[in-house]
């Protein structure tokens, strides 16, 4: 449209590619180690034998069943709590007037900067004071109250049409059966926006869960997958590849399936 | 009711702050309070020690090496990760055939664990058979250890970091572009202004809140994100890695000076604080467009 010309074109599609190429790489190559006999980890021959003995070999020497169940748990209640909790604060936020709002509300945005991620080792006291340490409870407890959600839903909640509440407020609704019946049911996408981000958000996370676990019963697939690939240097590189490639793939998979969506949910979780 | 409105208000944010206060706020403040003490220590209890941990640090080589690599590390993958999420942003907002794909490959380290990547990338790096020491080969250069050398093994890293939040930040780009509107182009094509030009003179401004955003999250990432030095490098070789929220992580967790660590934090927590505070004078004063 605005001159472009065929040189134009090849230099930008040329670079389009060869980024595109390197930022692919590191997940085309583990799907090639990780569906390969270990003698190909490094040698990269169209005839190479295809194998599935990698996963198996990785499943039995680790317990990622049970680190699977222990992340399923975790990101299903810090994404539970968050909803909750989150919601009715965005919403005394956005709609009701109270002393201490603008305070309140600076206390909100200030965890988007010191997040409970770096502060280890007094969230570790408290843990330990509470008797909670080594329990997948405690890896989830400083996520519950999500700055972020909250700041996401009260800008949702703000541009729903004050209309509505006064109609709703006619009928007789109570302010609990008003966010129950009219923002939460307007506020979904916005709250799928921040469910996509926060699963996969703490799906990833390594270093609390790292410090507050030590059993296998507790312990999520990152830190599992972790200890799995340093413990002995004998392990294969085309097992680990076949264990990284495991603990990704739920998301990875959800990703492919739903990339639109996800894409437009990490989009609204940023616009504000 | 309004009278009453407030105790409602109150009681719906009750649960969060709980929380909030409890991991965030308080644990920010008996940090604080922490880092003018000592380790308690076996029948030891805990002294008061003023500015000792902090005077401590001043003589400790490693939090020197940390700041100065937090400081590199910084400067790196701050910059490099916004230019290309930039440019990645401006080449998919195109349509082209394959354009999904393309988006595809740019986001897909956005949903994978950075402790799962690290050890493909630690694959790509490994010396004598690894994929760049292959292609090095072909070329006919040396056999070269990335993450085994002090010279190079900050850089590796970055270079993972960059790659994890490229496409990420790509994202938000991609939406900015997305609400400029078509008609600022057709006038532009109209002018007959090339296509340097525009980018300079309407879409770079009109995507100053944006940039803004990504910045300050590309500030935090840089210290927040050291999942992958736990895989790759551990810090090492001789400190030549050693972040300052790894370093935290060392001395709170593998040596248990508690308050040392907790000293470390306050200084983590201050200059993200300087970051916090220079985007609310920047928000006032260059983003005039929302």
């Amino acid at each position: 449209m605005i001159g472009e010309t065929t040189f134009d074109r090849i230099l930008i599609r040329g670079g389009g590619a060869l980024l595109a190429l390197i930022w692919i790489a590191p997940l085309a190559y583990a799907v090639w180690a990780a569906f390969h006999p270990p003698a190909f980890e490094a040698r990269f021959e169209l005839m190479a034998p295809l194998t599935l003995d990698n996963f198996a070999s990785a499943w039995s020497q680790a317990p990622f069943a049970r680190y699977f169940l222990n992340t399923i748990v975790l990101v299903t209640m810090i994404l539970s709590a968050q909803l909750v909790l989150c919601t009715l604060a965005a919403f005394a936020f956005a709609r009701l007037e109270f002393p201490g709002k603008t305070f309140l509300f600076t206390l909100i945005l200030m965890q988007l900067l010191v997040m409970p991620d770096i502060l280890l080792v007094e969230n570790y006291k408290t843990m330990r004071a509470l008797g909670l340490v080594d329990t997948i409870i405690a890896i989830g407890l400083p996520y519950f109250a999500s700055g972020f959600a909250i700041f996401l839903l009260r800008q949702t909640f703000m541009t729903i049409p004050k209309e509505l509440d006064e109609a709703a407020r006619v009928e007789g609704c109570s302010l609990l059966g008003l966010l129950w019946r009219v923002y939460v049911p307007l506020g979904k996408p916005a709250m799928l926006a921040f469910g996509l981000v926060s699963v996969s958000h703490h799906w990833n996370n390594f270093l609390w869960p790292l410090i507050i676990t030590n059993s296998v019963e507790t312990r999520p697939l990152t830190v599992g997958l972790s200890i799995f690939a340093t413990t002995d240097s004998g392990t294969e590189w085309a097992v680990i590849n076949a264990a990284t490639l495991m603990t990704s793939a739920p998301l990875l998979l959800g990703f492919l399936l739903f990339q639109r969506q996800f894409v437009q949910s990490f989009m609204r979780a940023g616009i504000k | 009711m309004n009278s009453r409105n407030w105790i409602y208000a109150w009681l719906m944010l009750l649960p969060a702050f709980v929380f909030l206060i409890a991991f965030t706020h308080l644990p920010a403040v008996t940090t604080l309070i922490d880092s003018f003490f000592t380790t308690a220590k076996g029948r030891r209890p805990a002294v008061f020690t003023g500015l000792g941990n902090y005077q401590k640090m001043l003589e400790d080589p490693i939090f020197v090496k940390a700041m100065v690599n937090s400081a590199i590390y910084a400067a790196i993958t701050i910059p490099a990760s916004i230019a290309l999420s930039l440019a990645m942003a401006l080449l998919v907002h195109r349509s082209f055939r394959g354009v999904s794909l393309v988006r595809m490959a740019f986001f897909t380290p956005t949903v994978l664990p950075l402790i799962a990547v690290a050890n493909i990338w630690l694959f790509f790096y490994a010396p004598g058979f690894g994929l760049i020491d292959q292609i090095r080969l072909t070329f006919g250069l040396p056999s070269a250890n990335y993450v085994g050398q002090p010279d190079t093994a900050l850089y590796s890293v970055a270079a993972v970091t960059i790659w994890k939040e490229a496409g990420f930040f790509m994202i938000f780009f991609l939406a900015a572009l997305q609400t400029i509107p078509l008609s600022l182009r057709e006038a532009a094509a109209i002018e007959g202004c090339s296509r340097w030009t525009f980018f300079r003179r309407v879409t770079l401004p009109l995507i100053m809140p944006t940039t803004l955003f990504v910045s300050v999250n590309a500030v935090i990432n840089a210290f927040r994100l050291v999942d992958h030095v736990f895989v790759m490098t551990k810090g090492g070789p001789d400190s030549a890695t050693m972040l300052l929220l790894y370093y935290i992580f060392e001395t709170g967790f593998r040596f248990w000076d508690t308050a040392y660590a907790a000293a470390l934090t306050v200084v983590l927590i201050a200059i993200l604080s300087v970051v916090g505070i220079g985007q609310f004078f920047l928000a006032d004063r260059r983003v005039h467009y929302k």
